[in-house]
């Protein structure tokens, strides 16, 4: 399981020290090359846990399934609003399948103990 | 990268926790919900946010106590799953804390499906349903607000030791070339199990997409043996029954949605086996295939359609990859049954029992050093909450240590400076080698030897004493071929670590796999030549030390215990 970084859409974070990407990554698979644009330094490395496809703020990167397993060009994108996640799946023939689903309480209050973290 | 480019940081701190996942973050947080004078430190090799098991989220809490079931209940449940051998009292200890641990991740601002009673929604006996995809960065940011400090990026190596003493760790950053001495008066180590031990299920394209998190490498497993921590049932693996190639988690398939096990004949197979327990249906699994009546799948074509979306949506919340593979093949959930099964196996001590030997404070044999979470050893099905609860027992008890002076005395300085010195020339060496192996073929290696001798997907998990001789023997021949390893780049230097750290599990795995004759869980110790369980001689603890002078694992036997009766060191 992978996934792509579409190349016109990736602004590499602007100036931003780190790319959101970049510091979303469980596996340090993504980098900022020299371009200033976003790659994976080895697409078979990746676990597709999705975390870098919810961050990027500019939907640059989408995951899909190589063709060893099946994979026929199906994609899945993702957009956090709020308290809620977007998702879409797109099929191979285009048509698309659109998910909204909750993932925070809105009313969460969080206790403050000592001062703030680093 | 030349030795003389790297900055050494030395930090000093009241706590050390080492990995910022479920257990981890917990530990910190209580910890500065006890004292917000203690300073603690959380050192994390990627980052808090997304990292570790729970970096895609979760949907389902796995174990919780739904009206009916009580911590005596649970902890008889864990028992009967687990062949009867358990630490009844690091289970109980866990049970109790169950329902606390999930009320605290909703207090964090996980959404929880609820009842018309207002009550968290079952999805089976022991659990709930959860809507909990972003559960790792609400975990995050109650850790930030509790005041804890977060190393993000640095990957620990080896603990330090004075007087056989942990008075703290070092790492290295992934990122810029800085290494860390934390010094600490405890040490909590929360960094997970380990995968990657043996060859996947897929290769290539896909080799790294397993079940268990590829970055979880057994780190801390690794730093306990080689300080000599006393080690607890690393035989019984875990392998877990997926969904065939993209290895997204059954539970919402077949517990949520009540998805009948069926074999290529469309035959409820299950029905002929002994057993419901969770070993028993892998194998049951496995047999059925090696027997022409596979492939085996969850029979999804008897839900109510309607239940697809929200299966779906389930899926999202945890394992998204399943949704492209419904894309790809044009169905729907309730289309086409969904084939499963076996993962490669994994050292887990939150689903089987590998890991440090603790007592019921989570101290494990090291002084100074306590270990919670999929790490610590003997108490399977922990799960989130559960190794939460590890991570709260484990704070509390470095807490009351610290409170009575039991804390580290300081390293003489010269010592600490010479200590330092070798720890960052051990670390670094892949980087000096201008020639050597890469991490990829140290781990091709690592996985072949212990798919093909040491029980993997290739022989169907089996073992017998000849082949995991011929397995010690070439682990033996390939830790000493990781002095040979090179790296051109900290990412690199990262992925030798890892693999390293591996070895020394695959090492001790062996020698336990040797050493327990009999069969106790089906697939996760399948010895074929011993292939009964035996209570009388074997319902005992087979644990174990590394010496790392000698390079020799020495085996040690501890008896089984009843609840009431306690283990100490
Ligand atoms: C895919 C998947 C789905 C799951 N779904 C569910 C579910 O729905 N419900 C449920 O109850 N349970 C679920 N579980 C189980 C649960 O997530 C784990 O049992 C739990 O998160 C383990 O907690 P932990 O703190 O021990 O390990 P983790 O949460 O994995 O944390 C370990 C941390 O240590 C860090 N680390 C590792 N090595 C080092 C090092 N050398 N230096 C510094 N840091 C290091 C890692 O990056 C990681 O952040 C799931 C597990 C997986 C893998
Ligand atoms: S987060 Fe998106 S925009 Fe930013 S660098 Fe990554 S891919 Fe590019
Ligand atoms: S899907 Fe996960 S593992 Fe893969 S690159 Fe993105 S963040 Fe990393």
């Amino acid at each position: 399981m992978s996934i792509k970084i579409d190349r016109e859409r990736c602004n590499g974070c602007g100036l931003a020290e780190e790319a959101l990407c970049e510091r979303i990554c469980p596996g340090n698979l993504l980098f900022r090359g020299e371009d200033g644009r976003a790659a994976i330094r080895d697409a078979r490395d990746c676990w597709g846990c999705a975390a870098c496809v919810k961050e990027c703020p500019q939907q640059a990167i989408h995951m899909y399934l190589p063709m060893q397993i099946g994979g026929r060009g199906s994609t899945l994108t993702a957009r956090k609003k709020g308290h809620e996640i977007l998702w879409t799946l797109r099929r191979p023939d285009g048509s698309e399948e659109l998910f909204r689903i909750i993932n925070e309480r809105p009313e969460a209050v969080v206790n403050h103990t000592g001062a703030g973290g680093s | 990268m030349a030795r003389g480019r790297w900055a050494v940081r030395v930090l000093h701190a009241d706590v050390l926790v080492i990995g910022g996942g479920a257990a981890g973050c917990s530990a910190a947080i209580t910890l500065r919900e006890l004292d917000e004078d203690l300073d603690v430190v959380v050192v994390e090799k990627a980052h808090v946010e997304r990292s570790g098991c729970l970096a895609a989220g979760i949907n389902a809490i796995n174990a919780y106590l739904n009206p009916g079931e009580t911590p005596e209940s649970f902890t008889e449940y864990v028992k009967r799953d687990s062949a009867g051998l358990i630490r009844e009292d690091l289970v109980y200890s866990v049970a109790r804390g169950l329902n606390e641990a999930a009320e605290r991740l909703e207090g964090w601002g996980v959404p929880f499906v609820k009842d018309s009673h207002g009550r968290y929604l079952p999805r089976g006996k022991r659990s709930v349903w959860v809507r909990g995809e972003k559960i790792k960065p609400l975990m995050a940011r109650a850790l930030i607000y509790s005041g804890a400090r977060v190393l993000n990026r640095v990957n620990m190596t080896n603990y330090l030791l004075a007087g056989g003493r942990v008075i703290g760790a070092c790492g290295f950053s992934v990122r810029e070339p800085k290494f860390y001495v934390i010094l600490a008066k405890a040490v909590i180590c929360a960094t997970g199990g380990a995968a990657g031990i043996y060859r996947p299920n897929n290769e290539g394209p896909c080799r790294h997409k397993l079940w268990y998190p590829p970055f979880n490498t057994g780190a801390g497993y690794a730093m306990g043996i080689r300080a000599g921590a006393e080690m607890t049932t690393f035989e019984m693996r875990f392998i877990a029954l997926r969904v065939k190639d993209v290895m997204s988690p059954t539970g919402a398939l077949a517990q949520g949605a009540r998805a009948a096990q069926i074999n290529g004949r469309g035959e409820r197979y299950l029905e002929n086996y002994p057993d419901p327990s969770t070993p028993m249906r892998l194998y049951a699994t496995v047999m059925e295939n090696r027997q022409g009546r596979g492939p085996c799948f969850l029979d999804t074509t008897t839900l109510d359609p309607a239940l697809s979306r929200r299966l779906k949506e389930a899926y999202l919340d945890m394992s998204p990859g399943i949704l492209l593979k419904w894309a790809d093949e044009g169905v729907e959930p309730h289309e086409r049954p969904v084939e499963i099964c076996g993962s490669e196996p994994y050292v887990v001590g939150g689903h089987g029992q590998a890991g440090y030997w603790v007592d019921i404070k989570r101290r494990t044999s090291l002084p100074g050093l306590f270990a919670a979470g999929d790490v610590a050893g003997g108490a399977p099905k922990k799960y989130v909450t559960g190794c939460m609860v590890e991570g709260k027992l484990a704070a509390e008890a470095a807490w009351q240590a610290i409170r009575s002076g039991d804390g580290a005395r300081p390293m003489p300085e010269e010592l600490l400076r010479r200590n330092i010195e070798r720890e960052l020339q051990w670390v670094m060496a892949p980087l000096e080698a201008e020639t050597g192996f890469t991490a990829d073929e140290l781990e091709e290696r690592l996985q072949k030897i212990m798919d093909e001798y040491a029980g993997g997907i290739s022989c169907h998990y089996e073992l017998c004493r000849h082949k995991l001789l011929l397995a010690r023997d070439y682990l033996v021949q390939l830790r000493r071929d990781l002095a040979r390893a090179k790296a051109r780049n900290l990412y690199e230097l990262l992925r030798v670590h890892e693999v390293i750290d591996r070895v020394y599990v695959a090492r001790v795995l062996v020698e336990h796999l040797l050493h327990r004759e009999e069969t106790r869980w089906r697939c996760y110790q399948e010895r074929v030549d011993f292939p009964h369980r035996d209570d009388e001689n074997w319902l005992k603890f087979v644990n174990s030390r590394y010496d790392p002078v000698t390079d020799v694992v020495r085996i040690i036997e501890r008896d089984y215990k009843e609840l009431g009766e306690s283990h100490e060191h």
